[in-house]
């Protein structure tokens, strides 16, 4: 993997997304217990913890469809807490859900034509061809049901989807989860090459290592909370991380 | 036994009928494809359809055919207020609120109807009422022929909506995987209130076609919904194919078996099919496997 260069400050000086002190939950069970972090432009940082912690309700509050109890969301300089998903979407922070949520009735191509639900005609055309070079067998596939495909090719269809979402920056899921270990190396390679050119992720895995390899940055969540953050390379060296990370 | 000629006759008179239930059924079944319930106020709004058709003619002298160009999309709007402003909010998504909603929604409806018009029969007189359409030896009755038409073209219509529009292929999608759904930005809101609205307006089109040949009084609907019901569990719980396949096939029935058994029993064959089919395919004639 070639070393990102790292800018002068970890931080960029205002970053694309930054989350405040945000709760949320469900019912009357907080999950999330005031959890603050930043992504920058051009930054992949990554989202780690145990099973539990909150992650997904991280990524359900910050795209709309769970409401936060208290906190701030700011995206690309305006206030989205609170917005509806169809509003975040249209400010161009897009999640990729974990276990994909692609639309198994509908053919590959129309999965990717709702990706573009809230962007114009033109765009979508556009975004299509694009989508189809990144991922030359859903090409293959367009006009396959998307609940026929593989595992693997269902993963590229929801990234693909996102893609064609028009973000500005992406955030994924545990994107490699029931990969096989050559598709997970090809998977990470892949928001490499995203990241590369110019779109800013937020990763959320349980693959620490391989996460914090490509990550610039990393926050470490347990039991709703910031454990541990800072500069990927640091944290993989820091023994503190197993306790954290295995709850030891 | 009757010559073949009466038995062509009934059997494409009933195909036609079988065009209107399928109208109903289509509803039915949009809705439940959806948003995975039943909507118990569907015979209610059909009422109202029917009233608007008769309201039309009896105050404005409209023919009820051309009288679709108003009721159609006064249903539509009926459909997306009911369910995005009443449905929607009073059950909070849990799914057998929804169910009792909409029961109470279809009372309210027919007692409001009950309060306006009591609960005398309407009918309109047409001068084609009574047309028949010589087709070779076969004599069909002229609304039926408009009937199967226009059901036919009301299915065409709905099928470019679900598969060549933005709006139809959200539908479809938020019909099984709402959070995929949202995640790309559709308004789920929006769409389970649209579903309401198409499944509305077919009935706006069903009621045009009915009130030539049928009457009006506040419980009409809820007998139609039956019969749609059952084509709805006969064609697929959620099929639109079934629906449409499922209604030509019982009024083909319905009329047959009130041909044989004389017209009190004529529903006798819906049931007995409808047992029938169930029997071998219980996820209906078009309904997933699982
Ligand atoms: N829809 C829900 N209703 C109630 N509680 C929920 C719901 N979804 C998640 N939870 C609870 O919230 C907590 C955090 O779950 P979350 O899915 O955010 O964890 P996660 O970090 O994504 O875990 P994993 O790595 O297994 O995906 C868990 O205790 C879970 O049981
Ligand atoms: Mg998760």
């Amino acid at each position: 993997m070639s070393e990102v260069p790292m800018p002068a400050s970890p931080m960029p000086e205002t970053p694309m997304l930054e989350v405040a002190d945000l709760r949320a939950g469900y019912g009357e069970a907080e999950v999330l217990r005031g959890v603050s972090l930043t992504v920058g432009a051009g930054e992949i940082v990554a989202v780690l913890g145990a099973n539990g912690v909150g992650k997904t309700t991280l990524n359900m509050t910050l795209s709309g469809v769970l409401k936060p109890w208290s906190g701030a969301i700011r995206f690309n300089g305006a206030e989205i807490g609170g917005a509806k998903p169809p509003a975040v979407v249209a400010a161009g922070l897009v999640h990729v859900p974990e276990g994909r949520k692609i639309f198994p009735n509908l053919s590959v191509r129309e999965n990717l034509e709702l990706g573009g639900y809230r962007v114009s005609k033109s765009g979508r055309d556009a975004n299509l061809q694009r989508a189809f070079d990144t991922f030359p067998r859903l090409k293959e596939r367009a006009g396959q049901y998307a609940g026929t495909l593989s595992g693997g090719e269902q993963q590229m269809l929801a990234i693909g989807r996102g893609l064609m979402s028009e973000p500005k920056l992406l955030i994924l899921d545990e994107p490699s989860l029931g990969l096989s270990p050559l598709l997970v190396e090809e998977m990470f390679g892949l928001i490499a090459s995203l990241a590369r050119d110019g779109l800013p992720i937020m990763l959320v895995e349980q693959n620490v290592v391989q996460s914090l390899d490509l990550a610039s940055r990393a926050y470490i969540l347990e039991n709703g909370e910031v454990a541990m953050q800072g500069e990927a390379a640091k944290l993989a060296a820091d023994p503190e991380l197993k306790r954290a990370y295995l709850g030891l | 036994m009757y010559s073949p000629l009466i038995v062509a006759e009934a059997l494409l008179n009933g195909l036609m009928l079988g065009a209107v239930y399928a109208l109903v059924a289509l509803g039915l079944t949009l809705v439940y494809g959806v948003l995975h319930i039943v909507n118990f106020a569907h015979g209610a709004f059909l009422t109202v359809a029917m009233f608007g058709v008769w309201l039309a003619w009896s105050q404005l002298g409209m023919d009820p055919y051309l009288s679709m160009i108003l009721i159609v999309p006064a249903m539509a709007a009926l459909g997306y207020a009911a369910q995005r402003w009443i449905i929607g909010p009073a059950s909070r998504g849990a799914d057998n609120s929804i169910l009792l909603v909409t029961l109470g929604l279809s009372i309210i409806i027919q007692n409001g109807l009950l309060a306006l018009f009591s609960s005398d029969t309407r009918t309109i007189d047409t001068d084609y009422a009574f047309q028949v359409v010589e087709l070779g030896p076969l004599l069909l009755s002229f609304p039926r022929v408009v009937g199967l038409g226009a059901a036919l073209v009301t299915a065409v219509v709905l099928w470019v909506i679900l598969n060549r529009t933005d709006v139809g292929r959200a539908i479809r999608a938020v019909a099984r995987e709402k959070l995929g759904a949202s995640l790309v930005g559709i308004d789920v809101g929006h769409i389970y209130a649209v579903t309401f609205a198409i499944g509305s307006a077919c009935l706006g089109v069903a009621a045009a076609l009915l009130m030539p040949v049928f009457y009006v009084e506040p419980n009409t609907g809820a007998a139609f919904v039956l019969v749609a019901f059952t084509i709805v569990v006969l064609g697929g719980m959620g099929s639109v194919v079934g629906a449409l396949v499922g209604g030509l096939l019982i009024g083909v029935v319905e009329s047959a078996s009130s041909l044989w058994f004389g017209d009190s029993l004529g529903q006798i064959g819906i049931f007995l099919i409808f047992i029938a089919v169930l029997l071998i395919r219980p996820t209906g004639l078009f309904g997933a496997r699982q």
